[in-house]
């Protein structure tokens, strides 16, 4: 199947003050449309660079990166922002939901920033009923718990039907009980809507949910399994 | 959906959003009450000049024309004007400030009322003594007074003969030759005035006196010509006062939504990452961050209205000053546009910050 994700000797150099922070030392990986994969590390192995280099939340050094034939090397600012808008969805480890809003608006202004208007698609309404948010959109965050939450951004992310769906740490404020229910609901968009999802963790038994698991150390990837 | 967001961040912080529309509502009172004051003191003066009952109103050579100021004309000079043809009467009247704005004017009672029409007495009736004051009912009422009373004015006492109803010159009348004698100014007036026989030769009339070379230099004015001379660019001074008010105005207005602003964006920076991360680019959130100090700006121009509104209410009817306060819808959108002026230079830096911020770190943002 045709890789959705294809990075190829990619390198990011953080410049802090006078130092040159090498984050990431020529990673290169494909990723096949639908496929759910798993990145693990310790924390400085470059997998959340990595996340934000594919999701366009920042520039790369040197290398390749395409994502949905989207070749995201050259990139300026507003393209990666029309990027963000059209082809990757973010799931945090902190929810990260606009706390101003309900459930439903915050999955609403994700839409907008999409350029959709009017009632959510049928499958989108699907996916609202399979997260199981579907009595609680008009809740404020403060309202929901952990778990709620966690969904409703999932449901944000995908708002937009993403190419990509990058989740870090999904599960990490998470108690087992939920991490189990957001890893279960993760797998599913997968198999049942093809969902490309990238997923960071630490934890080895979150990560087994995933088709693939890759191994990234001091900014390189090391491993697969 | 961006409206939505903005009326639930307002909301959010409540307080904030409260006190940052009361601080601009008072920029806009500010602005409001000043224009209110300086046209209802001018619209005052003018219904007071034009119940005078003159065709032509004459004053002494470098007197200004409408700000107050002593006698200086010789009242002889009455004399000539009944002399000039199609004078009907010719009066005349001693003008003192007595503090402030307020000015107490010396008349000759049978020539004023024969020229004006009779004072309508609310209480008591005209001069019996040299000593009396014949004030009207909006002095009266800010004083506490009632015929009868004993008021001290220009170090003097006088009994308050009569309360009248107001619309007429001052606000004060004694007798002209008492208040000459006061003020050390016998034998001479501050303005005279002038009825004509036939009021449709009042052009004619004046044309007449500016021809005369014993006139030169007296400013001669028709009722109508006078009466427009009360505008607010007449006034010395007020213009240059408004314009600094309207500066202040925007200072305040600046600093309190810079302020306001600046720690929405700190304390928003989570959020604004999340939007970023959502798609937003740097224009959607200036956009967001403008349309919150627009919203601010109309609001507090809403307040300022209201209290605009109260301190009309107040100047007219608890402050003993003599001021007269008009409400000035025509300064609504000036005062729409200080505001909103105001708080959109106040929202540019932080609006800048909020556009510059990097998603990544604002993300990371404790």
């Amino acid at each position: 199947m045709e890789p959705i994700i294809v990075v190829r000797d990619l390198r990011k150099i953080y410049h802090v003050g006078e130092v040159d922070v090498h984050a990431l030392r020529g990673v290169s990986l494909e990723v096949p449309r639908g496929e759910f994969v798993s990145i693990v590390g310790p924390s400085g192995s470059g997998k959340s660079t990595l996340f934000h280099i594919l999701g366009g939340l920042t520039s790369i050094t040197s290398g390749q990166v395409v994502v949905d034939g989207q070749d995201l090397s050259a990139l300026s600012d507003l393209e990666r922002t029309r990027l963000r808008r059209q082809k990757v969805g973010f799931v945090f480890q902190r929810y990260n939901l606009l706390p101003t809003l309900t459930a439903l608006g915050n999955i609403e202004i994700a839409r907008y920033f999409g350029g959709k208007k009017g009632p959510l698609e049928k499958e989108m309404l699907e996916i609202i009923r399979l997260l199981g948010i579907e009595h609680r959109l008009h809740h404020k965050p403060r309202a929901l718990s952990g778990g709620e939450q966690q969904r409703v951004a999932i449901a944000r992310a995908l708002v937009n039907r993403p190419a990509i769906l990058l989740a870090d740490e999904p599960t990490g404020n998470l108690d087992t009980e939920n991490s189990e229910a957001v890893l279960e609901l993760l797998r599913s968009l997968n198999r049942r809507f093809g969902q490309t999802i990238l997923m960071i963790t630490h934890n080895p038994e979150a990560a087994a949910f995933a088709d693939r698991i890759i191994h990234m150390r001091d900014g390189r990837v090391v491993r697969e399994s | 959906m961006i409206n939505r967001l903005v009326l639930e961040n307002l909301k959010h912080r409540r307080l904030r959003t409260t006190l940052s529309a009361l601080s601009i509502g008072f920029q806009v009172t500010m602005i409001l009450a000043v224009a209110g004051l300086s046209r209802g003191m001018l619209q005052d003066s003018m219904n007071r000049a034009r119940g005078v009952g003159a065709d032509i109103w004459i004053k002494p050579p470098g007197a200004s024309a409408i700000s107050l100021s002593g006698a200086s004309m010789p009242q002889s000079v009455l004399r000539y004007f009944r002399g000039v043809p199609h004078v009907k009467l010719a009066t005349g009247t001693a003008l003192q400030p007595i503090g402030g704005i307020s000015t107490i004017a010396g008349i000759d009672y049978d020539e004023f009322v024969a020229m004006s029409g009779p004072f309508r007495f609310l209480e008591g009736g005209p001069f019996q003594s040299d000593d009396d004051v014949i004030v009207d009912e909006y002095y009266a009422s800010q004083q506490k007074l009632r015929a009868g009373d004993t008021v001290v004015i220009l170090n003097h006492k006088w009994r308050v003969c009569g309360v009248v109803e107001p619309g007429k010159l001052s606000r004060l009348f004694v007798r002209l030759h008492r208040l000459q004698e006061l003020t050390n100014s016998e034998g001479k007036l501050s303005q005279a005035f002038l009825k004509l026989d036939d009021p449709s030769r009042t052009r004619e009339v004046v044309e007449y006196l500016k021809s005369q070379p014993e006139l030169t230099g007296y400013s001669i004015y028709s009722i109508e010509e006078f009466l427009s001379l009360f505008s607010m660019s007449n006034v010395p001074g007020l213009r240059a006062f408004i314009y600094v008010i309207i500066g202040l105005s925007l200072i305040i207005g600046f600093l309190v939504v810079g302020l306001t602003m600046y720690t929405t964006v700190l304390e928003r920076t989570r959020e604004i990452g999340i939007l970023k991360a959502l798609g937003a680019s740097p224009f959607d959130i200036i956009g967001i961050l403008v349309r919150e100090t627009v919203v601010l700006a109309v609001a507090g121009w809403a307040v300022g209205i209201l209290l605009s509104l109260g301190a009309h209410w107040m100047i007219n009817n608890q402050v003993r000053a003599n001021l007269q306060s008009e409400i000035a819808p025509d300064w609504w959108p000036i005062a729409l546009a200080v505001s909103l002026t105001a708080s959109l230079l106040g929202a540019v830096y932080p609006g800048l910050r909020a556009a510059r911020q990097d998603a990544i770190e604002a993300l990371s943002y404790e």
